[in-house]
């Protein structure tokens, strides 16, 4: 037992102090959460790219005003201009293009349309689209002689976002968003495949090292193979543990520091007292007022966002997902050092890691329907077989899964893990001592056969 | 008393019999050679009796008891293929090795400096082997071998790769081995160094044990009646019905010569004949070299 503890510490100490672990582990959660924060960010302050757009209507002004100024477009209403006339003028005059609006309009939906020397953004042509729409189903509401017609438009005038809730055991209704629980699905399902496979080759690779360098043989002649095989596999575990812990601090810290300067304390109404000042503070003091009525649901969403994460079980999570990789990885990871024993180079591995590669890359298709539909039972059944369990149950979980599946998807895990390192054993060690044999898997087979 | 012994090991690997009924005893404090050609079996010998495989059939014992898992830390193995890990540093490598003997760190490292030292490579300690030229690296790995102080240890091999004053270094760290107690066997296709070093050898060939014995009984044995005769001065002597000339020539003013005897003629008789030709400097039974005997022994089988 001294022995595998010697083996244990120089596989982990030798990966850990690598300068690509390192960098790996801090960077991980780095760019997880640029990834998040950064497009929220965006989408909160789009200040730099202030557009001034010229709108010019056929002698009419059946359509002025009606496309209102954003907080990062200015709509300039040119009267008795031809387009022909500024088109070869409005770069310096300072506008980013020309709108065009023809009268036809009303009836001809697509006479209607935007010059620019760049492609102008979505979020732009969305507005103005809007905008247009509204003000003709409005004229031809007009058509039907309705009173107090903007009234009742104002008054029709509603946003929808659903709100979900969850009922849990104890009938407590907690706020969620399946928005996030797809996230939080792919997230798990993605980064349990990645940590399996990813350490699992790292397990591989250390056993095609030790045979093609030989070393292997002086280490057997010192301890049995399956303490070599064990020690070289809970190494590496170690050390995707000790990435995965880092992570979660990290990823936790960050977050904690997050939701502390970015959002203090995040009530709504504190939020729409706070945010103007950041948004007044560019160079759009004009179009202020009417942006904080529009930025504050968005950052209520936001916010409620942040809540619904924080309601997700993450104690279950992350003891699920700790359980999942350590037997998910156990599981492939004898495969892996299997197959590395019966190799001579890490090119003729290829024959043998697509049959390994299949329930993996399955297991990753299933858990991306998944987000799609928890409870289909393809899903189901692949959260209860072990070779696809690790990655399909992570997925499954953020959506609430009943306690007794989890129960037992883990109890065949730890009976087939079981079996597989076994196996992978008897296999091991064989193949560790064959050299310039190409190996198949029915010389496998006959290995696994072997006594003694 | 025999240190180590084998007794009717056979192993058979799928259709290919790589062992059959191969006994081996080998006395304390001796160098034993384990000789054959590419192929015959010695590995898997080497590797049974280091118990990374086990034999099909036969028994080992050491000291007189049956080998047992435990007795690893017994044995030191040089395996023919020097494997070390190429990223790792030279002293942690070591000291790695050294735990998995079952050494305590504080002793492994009193032991290493040693060594090291003695080796005059304790200035490569703080690099990583990848760095280190074939030789040097041999030598860490010898280091590695012999550090837990075991009763027997194995050499495959141990000479390749070595340049002459570093072959010689080691060899002389071996015969001081031995001094100190270690019995040795070693396996190797350079049959000068048997004849320097061996006690006793062991040939195999196609799986089977086909010479064995000390190293002096053998060449005797293989010496088939030939003579080599030394003259004072310029000798020419020729053949009669009781001796051939083999060859003859002359050297610093003196007569070498080789001759066989071709009936059962006493060796006085013959120095009788010879003496009246001139001054005989000297006469011995001409032993053949391991490496004639290798090869003749070898070709007689095909």
């Amino acid at each position: 037992m001294n022995k595998i503890s010697v083996i244990i510490k120089r596989e982990y100490v030798t990966r850990v102090r690598k300068k690509s672990f390192i960098i790996m582990t801090i960077l991980a959660p780095v760019l997880m959460a640029a990834i998040i924060i950064v497009p929220t960010f965006i989408m909160m302050n789009q200040s730099g790219d202030f557009k001034k757009i010229a709108v010019i209507e056929d002698n009419s002004d059946l359509f002025k005003g009606v496309v209102k100024n954003t907080k990062d477009a200015e709509f300039v209403y040119l009267e008795n201009t031809k387009v022909e006339d500024l088109k070869k003028t409005f770069e310096k005059a300072g506008y980013y293009g020309i709108l065009y609006i023809s009268p036809e309009l009303v009836n001809t939906p697509n006479a209607v349309y935007i010059i620019s020397k760049k492609q102008p953004p979505i979020g732009l042509l969305q507005h103005i689209e809007g905008s247009l729409k509204k003000e003709i189903e409005r004229q031809k509401l007009l058509a039907y002689k309705i009173d107090n017609l903007d009234d009742i438009m104002k008054n029709i005038e509603t946003n929808v976002t659903i709100q979900t809730k969850k009922l849990d055991e104890s009938g407590v209704e907690k706020g969620t968003s399946t928005g996030i629980a797809m996230a939080l699905a792919y997230i798990l399902g993605f980064l349990m495949y990645m940590l399996v496979f990813i350490f699992g080759a790292q397990v591989m690779r250390g056993v095609i090292e030790e045979k093609t360098s030989r070393v292997v043989e002086v280490i057997i002649s010192s301890v049995k193979p399956i303490q070599l095989m064990m020690g070289k596999i809970i190494g590496i575990a170690l050390v995707g543990l000790t990435q995965f812990m880092i992570w979660i601090f990290l990823t936790v810290g960050i977050v904690t520091v997050l939701k502390t300067t970015i959002l203090p304390k995040s009530g709504i109404t504190e939020i729409s007292q706070s945010m103007p000042q950041n948004l007044m503070s560019g160079n759009q003091q004009v179009a202020g007022t009417t942006q904080t009525a529009q930025m504050s649901p968005q950052l209520a969403e936001f916010s409620q966002m942040f809540d619904n994460a924080m309601n997700q079980p993450w104690g279950l999570i992350i003891i699920c997902f700790i359980f999942y990789f350590i037997t998910g990885y156990l599981l492939y990871a004898s495969v892996f050092a299997a197959i590395g024993s019966a190799v001579d180079n890490e090119t003729e591995t290829q024959q043998f890691m697509l049959p390994v590669t299949i329930p993996i890359i399955l297991a990753l298709m299933v858990a991306m329907g998944t987000m799609q539909n928890p409870e289909s039972s393809l899903s189901f059944w692949c959260s209860m077989i072990p070779l696809t369990s690790p990655i399909v149950m992570m997925a499954r979980i953020p959506f609430g899964v009943p306690g007794w599946q989890i129960v037992i998807s883990m109890l065949l895990m730890v009976v087939t893990f079981g079996a597989f390192v076994w196996m992978a054993a008897k296999v091991y060690r064989t193949g560790i001592l064959m050299y310039g044999k190409k190996t198949s898997w029915k010389e496998m087979w006959k290995w696994l056969r072997y006594s003694g | 008393m025999a240190l180590f012994e084998a007794k009717n090991v056979t192993k058979q690997y799928g259709n290919q019999l790589a062992l059959d009924n191969v006994s081996i005893s080998v006395p304390e404090q001796c160098i034993y050679g384990l000789l054959g050609p590419n192929g015959a079996g010695k590995t898997t010998l080497i590797r049974i009796i280091n118990q990374i495989t086990g034999p099909d059939t036969g028994e080992l014992f050491l000291n007189g008891k049956k080998l047992l898992p435990s007795d690893v830390q017994f044995i030191g193995y040089l395996p023919e293929e020097r494997g070390l890990y190429k990223k790792m540093k030279v002293g942690e490598q070591a000291l790695y090795f050294a735990q998995l003997k079952g050494l305590s760190k504080a002793e492994a490292m009193k032991r290493l400096k040693y060594w090291f030292t003695k080796l005059d490579i304790i200035d490569w300690w703080g690099k990583k082997v990848e760095e280190l030229s074939k030789g040097m690296a041999q030598k860490v790995q010898f280091v590695t071998t012999v550090l837990h102080e075991p009763k027997l240890l194995i050499f495959d091999e141990p000479f390749t790769g070595f340049d002459p004053l570093n072959t010689k270094i080691v060899k002389n760290e071996i015969l001081f081995l031995r001094e100190r107690g270690a019995t040795i066997i070693f396996s190797t296709h350079n049959m000068e160094s048997v004849e320097e070093l061996c006690d006793n050898i062991t040939l195999i060939d196609k799986a089977k044990t086909i010479l064995e014995g000390s190293v002096n009984e053998i060449r005797s044995k293989w010496a088939a009646n030939e003579y080599d005769l030394v003259f004072d001065g310029d000798v020419k002597i020729e053949g009669n019905g009781h001796y051939n000339i083999l060859k003859q020539q002359t050297e610093n003013n003196k007569s070498i010569i080789r001759l066989k005897t071709t009936s059962n003629i006493n060796t006085n008789d013959i120095l009788q004949t010879l003496m009246i030709s001139g001054n005989i400097l000297s006469f011995n039974p001409a032993l053949p070299s391991m490496n004639e005997i290798f090869i003749r022994v070898i070709e007689a089988r095909n």
